[in-house]
C-alpha cells in the first residue's frame, strides 16, 4: 500500500470510527510451534512451511485448499509421450523480493542445490528422479526424469521444492527471500514472525496488507488470545479438548478439519507373534476406534482404515472390514496359537495423541488378553529404535506426509511389510501419468494394505481452525500445512 | 573477627585461595567433560531430528557433516573446549543461530524471571522469619513456621496451575502462558511473569523465612548479643544493631544459592507456563538433541553454581579459621 | 498420670501431626493393595471428565477412571520412590562420608570434591538428562533422584562425624587399640544415626516432590502405573472443564511432603541437644 492511501485511510479511520472494524486489513494467525529457522531446506519443521508456503516462498506448481495441484511460477508445462521429460514455461515478470527477476536459472540452481550430495533438503526424494535439468531459454526449463515417475508433479508442488534465488539462498534461514504475495518483516524470536504485503507482486495484490504470526504453544494462552481479539485465527488448536470452550462464541468460527496425518498403530510385521495375518487382525477387531478418538483427540479425530487421507479422491472407505469385536478378536488369537493372549510393548512418542491413544489401547487389548506395557520414549529414541533399528512390537504415530502410502513398499520400512505384490502395484502406480487409472489403482493398494491388516489405522488427525467470524479464507483442512494469506479477506 | 584472621594467617591463606582457584577450573573441566560424555551416550541422531521420517541416508550424512558430527570425538571436545575460551558458543543445531544470542535472548527471559520471584520471596521471607525469631515459641512463631512448612511442601508447578486456574481460567485478570516481548511494552511482559514468579517465589518464601529466623535465633545466642543485652540496649536494638547484620551472611548465601538454583530450577515452571527462558530452552533442546545447545548451557548454570560454591568457601575460610581444617 | 504418647503430642505437636499424616498416608497405600472403589486402571470412556459424584467421590479423569482410586494407588508410587531414592543416598552417601571423616587427606578431598561436584549440576536438569539417556520410567527416575541424594547424606555424614571423632571418648578408644573400622562402626555410626534418621526423613519429601516434578515433565512413573505428578500433568489441559482434576493430585503431593518434613522437624527436635538448649 502506498503511503499515500495509508494516510487516506488513516484519515477515514478518524472519520469514520464505525467503519474501522470494516476498513480492517491486516491479519494475526496464532499458530502452536515457532519456526527454528525460516528456510524449509533447513528442516522438516512442519512450523517452517506454516508461515513460509505460499506466502514468502513459491514452487512451480503449488497445491491448492482442496489438494489439488495448480500452475504457480510455472504458467503450463508439457510433458513428452515417453514421460521422461517435462518442460515448463516460467511466468514472466516475476521478481523475487529483492528485485531480481525470476529466470530458469533460478529453478535449475534450486533443484541442483537440493540434488546435490550436501544438500540437507528433508523431502530429497521429491528430485530423486531427475537425471538432467536444462534451460533452453531464460524462460523454459526442461527437466529429464531416469523413469517415468507418477508424483513428479505432486512433489514439485511442496514447500521444500520452492524456488530460491541463488545471490540470497544463504541468508533464507532468518531473512527469507522468495517470490511471494508476502515479504519477511521481521522475526520477534518467542512470540511472532512480522510479514508485509509484496506491492511489486506478479499477480493479483491481495486484501491483506500485513499479516503477523505469533506462536502460542500453551493451549490455554491460545483460547484466551483468540477470545480477547489478539490473534484473529487459530490456524490449528494446540490442544482439541479446548474446542470446547470456543464452540459457544458467536465471534468465532470452529471449524473442524483433516491434516494428512494418519494416525496408526504400527506393527512390526516382522517379529512374531505379528508375522501372522491373524493376531493383526484380532488387534483391528479389539481396538475401538471410537473409544480412542474419544478419548485421545477428543472426539475430533475421522476415523479410517487404511493408510490414505480421506481428502483424497482415491480414498476408500475400509472402516468396516474390522468392526470392534473382542469375541472376534479372541477367536483369531486363539486360532494363531494363543489362546490366553501373550505380552507385548507398546513404543509411544511424546505427543500427546499418541501416549493418550496408547493408554487406551493398552487398556483395549488387555480385555483380549493381550498384555501390554508402554514404553514412553522421546522423538529422537524413537526415531533411532523404533524407525530405523525397527527394535519395536508396536507404536503409535501420525504419518503427516501427503500421499505416503508407498512408504508400505520399502522393505526396509519400520512395518517390514515385505509384500511383493504391494510392490508391483507401487511400481505401477509410479509410472502411471493418467490421474483415474492412478486412482484407481491408489484404491486396489488400499484394499490391500487392509486385507492384510498391515497395521490399526485409528484416525486423521484433525485440524481445529478457529477463527473471527468475518474472517473469510482460512484453509479448513491442510492437504499441506499451510495459511496462505493471499486468500484471506476481512467481510466487508 | 575477619581482620584479625586475614592480617595473622595471610600467607596459608593466599595458598588456600591458589588451592581453591585451581580447584575451581579443575571442576569446571571435569563438568566440561561429563556433560559432553552425557550428551555422547545419548541415544538419538540430531540430524535424524532435524530432518524427520522422509529424510535418507545422504542427506543425514550431509546434515551430520554440516554439525560436525563425523569428527572423532575427542576431536569435538577440544574444539568445544577451545571455542569456549575463544568466547564462542558454537552454532545451534535447530535454530542455526549462535548459542551465546540464544541464550542472551532466553536469559532476558529468566533472569528477570529469578530476579522477581527472590525480590518477592525476600520481600516475604525476612520480616516473618524476624517477626518469627522475635516472637520465639509464641502464636505468631508457630503460625508462621506453619505457613513455612506448607510453603515448603506445595510443588510449585502444581500453586502454578492453582494460580492459573484462579487468575486465568476463572478471572481471566492474568496470561496462564507464553511471552509477548518485552518490545511490547513492559506491563505486558511483567503481567506474563507475575504468575510464574509468585510460584516460583512461594516455596523460596518458606525456606528464606526459615534461615532467617534460625539465623536470627543463632545470633541472638552469641555472647556480643548477651553482652550487648547486659549493657541495657533493648531487644529491638540489639536486633536492629547487631544481630540482623550476623544474620544476614547465611541468608545471602541461600539467596546466591537460590539464583543459581532458579535459573534452571525454573526448567518446570517455565514448562508450565511455556515461558521461553533458559529451563524450556535447554528442555527442548534435550528432546530435539541439540546438543550443543544442551552442552553449553549445563556448563554455564554448572559454572555458576561451582563459581558461587567458590565465592563462598573462601569467603567463609576469611570469616572463620576454624572451617578450614579441623585437624590443623 | 499421662502416658509417654500423650505426653510427646503435647510437647511436639509438630512430630505428632507428622507421624499421623505419614501413618495415614502408609495405611492408604497398603489398603490400595488389596481394595480401591473402583479398579484404578478402569476405563470407561463414557464416563470421562465426570465431576465429583456419590459414585466417583473425586470424579473422573479423561478416560473415565477413578480419580479416587488413582490417588489411592499413586500413593505406594509416592513411597516407593522415597524409600528407595533415600535408601541410595543414603547407604552410599554415608559410606562415602564416614570414609572421608575417618581416613581424611586425600581421600576426604576427593569424596568432598565429588560431593561439590554434583551439586554444581542442576538437579532437575541432570535428572532429566539422565532419563534422556536411560528413557523415561520410574526406576530411571529413583536413580536419578537417589544419586542427588548421595552428596547430601554424604556432607552430613562426614561433618557429624568429624564431630563425634573430635571428642575424647574416640581418644580414648583409639588408645585402647581399636581400629579404625571398629570405632566407625562402634561409636561414630551410632552417634550420627540420628541427625541421618532426621535428614532422611526430609529427603524422603524431597523425593516424592521431586518425582512428582519429574512426572509432571513426562519422566517419571509411566502408565497405567498411577503417579500424582503426571495426573496433574494431564489435567493441565482439562483444567477449564475439570478443575478437580489439577486440585486433587496436588493437594495429595503437598499433604505427604508436609507430614514427611513435619516428622522430620520433629524427630530434630526430638534428639538434637543444641536446638532443644536454643528452645529452652
Amino acid at each position: 500500500m502506498s503511503r499515500l492511501a495509508r494516510a487516506v485511510l488513516l484519515t477515514l479511520l478518524v472519520i469514520w470510527p464505525f467503519a474501522a472494524q470494516a476498513q480492517k486489513d491486516s491479519v494475526t494467525i496464532g499458530q502452536t510451534l515457532e519456526p527454528p529457522t525460516l528456510d524449509p531446506t533447513t528442516g522438516a519443521a512442519q512450523a517452517i512451511r506454516e508461515v513460509t508456503y505460499l506466502n514468502i516462498y513459491e514452487g512451480l506448481l503449488r497445491i491448492d485448499r482442496d489438494g489439488k495441484l495448480q500452475p504457480l511460477l510455472a504458467e503450463s508445462w508439457t510433458v513428452s509421450p515417453d514421460n521422461l521429460t517435462y518442460t515448463f514455461h516460467l511466468r514472466r515478470g516475476v521478481k523475487f523480493h529483492d528485485g531480481s527477476d525470476l529466470d530458469a536459472g533460478d529453478v535449475k540452481f534450486t533443484f541442483e542445490r537440493a540434488m546435490a550430495p550436501d544438500s540437507t533438503n528433508a523431502q530429497k526424494w521429491i528430485f530423486a528422479p531427475i537425471a538432467r535439468i536444462e534451460t533452453p531459454d531464460r524462460y523454459t526449463v526442461a527437466i529429464t526424469l531416469k523413469e517415468p515417475t507418477g508424483n513428479f508433479l505432486y512433489g514439485l508442488a511442496w514447500g521444500d521444492a520452492v524456488i530460491f534465488a541463488p545471490e540470497t539462498v544463504a541468508d533464507n534461514r532468518t531473512k527469507p527471500i522468495g517470490t511471494g504475495p508476502y515479504r519477511f518483516e521481521r522475526w520477534v524470536r518467542g512470540d511472532r514472525v512480522e510479514l508485509v504485503r509484496n506491492d511489486a507482486y506478479w499477480a493479483q495484490i491481495p486484501a491483506i496488507s500485513r499479516a503477523t504470526f505469533r506462536f502460542i504453544s500453551d493451549p490455554q494462552a491460545q483460547v484466551a488470545a483468540i477470545r480477547s481479539g489478539d490473534v484473529d485465527a487459530l490456524s490449528n488448536l494446540a490442544a482439541q479438548e479446548a474446542a470446547d470452550q470456543l464452540k459457544g462464541d458467536a465471534n468465532l468460527k470452529v471449524v473442524v478439519g483433516n491434516t494428512e496425518g494418519e494416525t496408526i498403530l504400527a506393527i512390526n510385521n516382522a517379529k512374531p507373534p505379528f508375522n501372522d495375518v491373524r493376531v493383526r487382525r484380532a488387534l483391528a477387531h479389539a481396538i475401538d476406534r471410537k473409544a480412542v478418538i474419544e478419548g485421545a483427540v477428543s472426539g475430533y479425530g475421522t476415523p479410517i482404515g487404511t493408510h490414505f487421507s480421506p481428502n483424497h479422491p482415491a480414498y476408500v472407505d475400509l472402516i468396516g472390514t474390522y468392526p470392534y469385536d473382542p469375541a472376534r478378536a479372541r477367536k483369531l488369537l486363539a486360532e494363531a496359537g494363543h489362546p490366553n493372549g501373550f505380552s507385548t510393548t507398546l513404543r509411544l512418542p511424546p505427543p500427546p495423541y499418541a501416549r493418550r491413544s496408547g493408554e487406551i489401547i493398552a487398556a483395549q487389548l488387555a480385555q483380549v488378553g493381550i498384555k501390554v506395557s508402554i514404553e514412553p520414549i522421546e522423538f529422537a529414541q524413537w526415531l533411532e529404535q523404533v524407525f530405523r533399528n525397527k527394535n519395536y512390537d508396536l507404536t503409535i504415530i501420525a504419518h503427516t506426509e501427503p500421499l505416503d502410502i508407498g512408504i508400505y513398499a520399502r522393505d526396509d520400512y519400520y512395518f517390514q511389510y515385505r509384500n511383493p505384490a504391494f510392490k508391483t502395484l507401487m511400481e505401477k502406480i509410479g509410472t502411471t501419468v493418467d490421474e483415474a487409472e492412478r486412482n484407481r489403482l491408489y484404491g486396489e493398494a488400499q484394499r490391500m494394505l487392509t486385507a492384510d491388516s498391515v497395521n490399526v489405522f485409528l484416525f486423521q488427525l484433525p485440524k481445529i481452525g478457529v477463527w473471527n467470524v468475518n474472517l473469510t479464507g482460512m484453509w479448513e483442512n491442510w492437504p499441506l500445512p499451510a495459511n496462505p494469506i493471499a486468500e484471506l479477506s476481512w467481510k466487508r | 573477627m575477619a581482620a584479625w584472621s586475614r592480617r595473622s594467617r595471610l600467607d596459608p591463606m593466599l595458598a588456600l585461595l591458589a588451592r581453591r582457584v585451581i580447584g575451581f577450573v579443575l571442576t569446571l573441566l571435569a563438568a566440561a567433560a561429563v556433560v559432553f560424555v552425557v550428551m555422547e551416550v545419548l541415544p538419538g541422531d540430531p540430524a535424524a531430528v532435524m530432518l524427520g521420517v522422509q529424510a535418507t541416508p545422504e542427506t543425514l550424512a550431509a546434515l551430520r557433516a554440516e554439525f560436525g558430527l563425523d569428527r572423532p570425538a575427542p576431536v569435538r571436545f577440544a574444539t568445544w573446549i577451545i571455542d569456549l575460551l575463544r568466547g564462542d558458543l558454537g552454532i545451534s543445531y535447530t535454530y542455526r543461530v549462535p548459542v551465546a544470542g540464544l541464550i542472551a535472548e532466553r536469559l532476558a527471559i529468566t533472569v528477570p524471571l529469578a530476579l522477581l520471584s527472590i525480590a518477592l520471596s525476600t520481600a516475604i521471607a525476612l520480616p516473618l522469619g524476624i517477626l518469627a525469631a522475635a516472637r520465639q515459641d509464641r502464636p505468631a512463631d508457630a503460625g508462621i513456621m506453619v505457613f513455612s512448612q506448607i510453603g515448603v511442601a506445595v510443588p510449585n508447578f502444581w500453586f502454578a496451575l492453582l494460580l492459573v486456574l484462579l487468575f486465568s481460567v476463572t478471572l481471566g485478570w492474568l496470561p496462564s502462558g507464553g511471552f509477548p516481548g518485552w518490545q511490547s511494552g513492559i506491563g505486558a511482559a511483567l503481567a506474563a511473569l507475575a504468575l510464574p514468579a509468585i510460584s516460583l517465589a512461594l516455596p523460596q518464601a518458606a525456606i528464606l523465612a526459615r534461615v532467617t529466623r534460625s539465623a536470627v535465633l543463632d545470633a541472638l545466642g552469641e555472647d556480643y548479643v548477651r553482652t550487648a543485652r547486659a549493657k541495657g540496649l533493648t531487644r529491638a536494638a540489639t536486633l536492629r544493631r547487631h544481630v540482623l547484620r550476623n544474620a544476614l551472611i547465611p541468608v545471602v548465601t541461600i539467596m546466591g544459592l537460590q539464583f543459581s538454583f532458579l535459573l534452571a530450577g525454573a526448567i518446570i515452571i517455565e514448562n508450565v507456563f511455556y515461558l521461553p527462558g533458559l529451563g524450556r530452552l535447554v528442555f527442548q533442546a534435550i528432546a530435539q538433541r541439540d546438543l550443543i545447545v544442551v552442552r553449553d548451557v549445563v556448563l554455564l548454570l554448572a559454572a555458576m553454581v561451582i563459581f558461587i560454591n567458590f565465592v563462598v568457601d573462601v569467603l567463609y575460610a576469611l570469616i572463620d579459621p576454624r572451617l578450614r581444617d579441623w585437624r590443623t | 498420670m499421662k502416658t509417654p504418647a500423650v505426653s510427646v503430642v503435647v510437647r511436639h505437636p509438630a512430630l505428632a501431626a507428622g507421624a499421623a499424616i505419614t501413618l495415614l498416608l502408609a495405611m492408604v497405600a497398603l489398603v490400595s493393595l488389596v481394595w480401591t472403589p473402583h479398579p484404578y486402571t478402569d476405563m470407561n470412556i463414557a464416563m470421562r471428565l465426570q465431576p465429583p459424584s456419590a459414585r466417583h467421590w473425586l470424579g473422573t479423569d479423561q478416560f473415565g477412571r477413578d480419580i479416587l482410586s488413582m490417588l489411592m494407588a499413586g500413593s505406594r508410587n509416592s513411597f516407593a520412590v522415597g524409600f528407595v531414592a533415600v535408601g541410595i543416598g543414603l547407604g552410599i552417601g554415608v559410606a562415602l562420608g564416614t570414609t572421608a571423616a575417618v581416613r581424611g587427606g586425600i581421600v576426604d578431598d576427593a569424596v568432598m570434591r565429588l560431593a561439590d561436584f554434583t551439586f554444581a549440576f542442576p538437579a532437575v536438569l541432570s535428572a532429566i538428562m539422565i532419563t534422556a539417556w536411560l528413557g523415561p520410567g520410574a526406576v530411571n527416575a529413583i536413580i536419578a533422584i537417589g544419586i542427588f541424594n548421595i552428596p547430601v547424606f554424604a556432607r552430613l555424614s562426614r561433618g557429624s562425624a568429624l564431630q563425634v571423632l573430635s571428642r575424647d571418648f574416640i581418644l580414648a578408644a583409639r588408645a585402647a587399640g581399636k581400629g579404625m573400622a571398629r570405632i566407625t562402626l562402634e561409636h561414630v555410626l551410632p552417634n550420627i544415626a540420628g541427625i541421618l534418621v532426621v535428614q532422611a526423613t526430609i529427603q524422603f519429601a524431597l523425593a516424592i516432590l521431586a518425582e512428582a516434578g519429574l512426572a509432571y515433565l513426562g519422566l517419571g512413573t509411566q502408565p497405567p502405573n498411577p503417579s500424582w505428578g503426571r495426573m496433574l500433568n494431564e489435567a493441565q489441559t482439562f483444567m477449564h472443564r475439570s478443575p478437580w482434576l489439577a486440585i486433587f493430585p496436588g493437594a495429595a503431593i503437598a499433604l505427604a511432603v508436609f507430614g514427611f518434613n513435619l516428622l522430620g522437624d520433629g524427630l530434630r527436635d526430638l534428639i538434637d541437644p543444641r536446638l532443644r538448649r536454643a528452645r529452652s
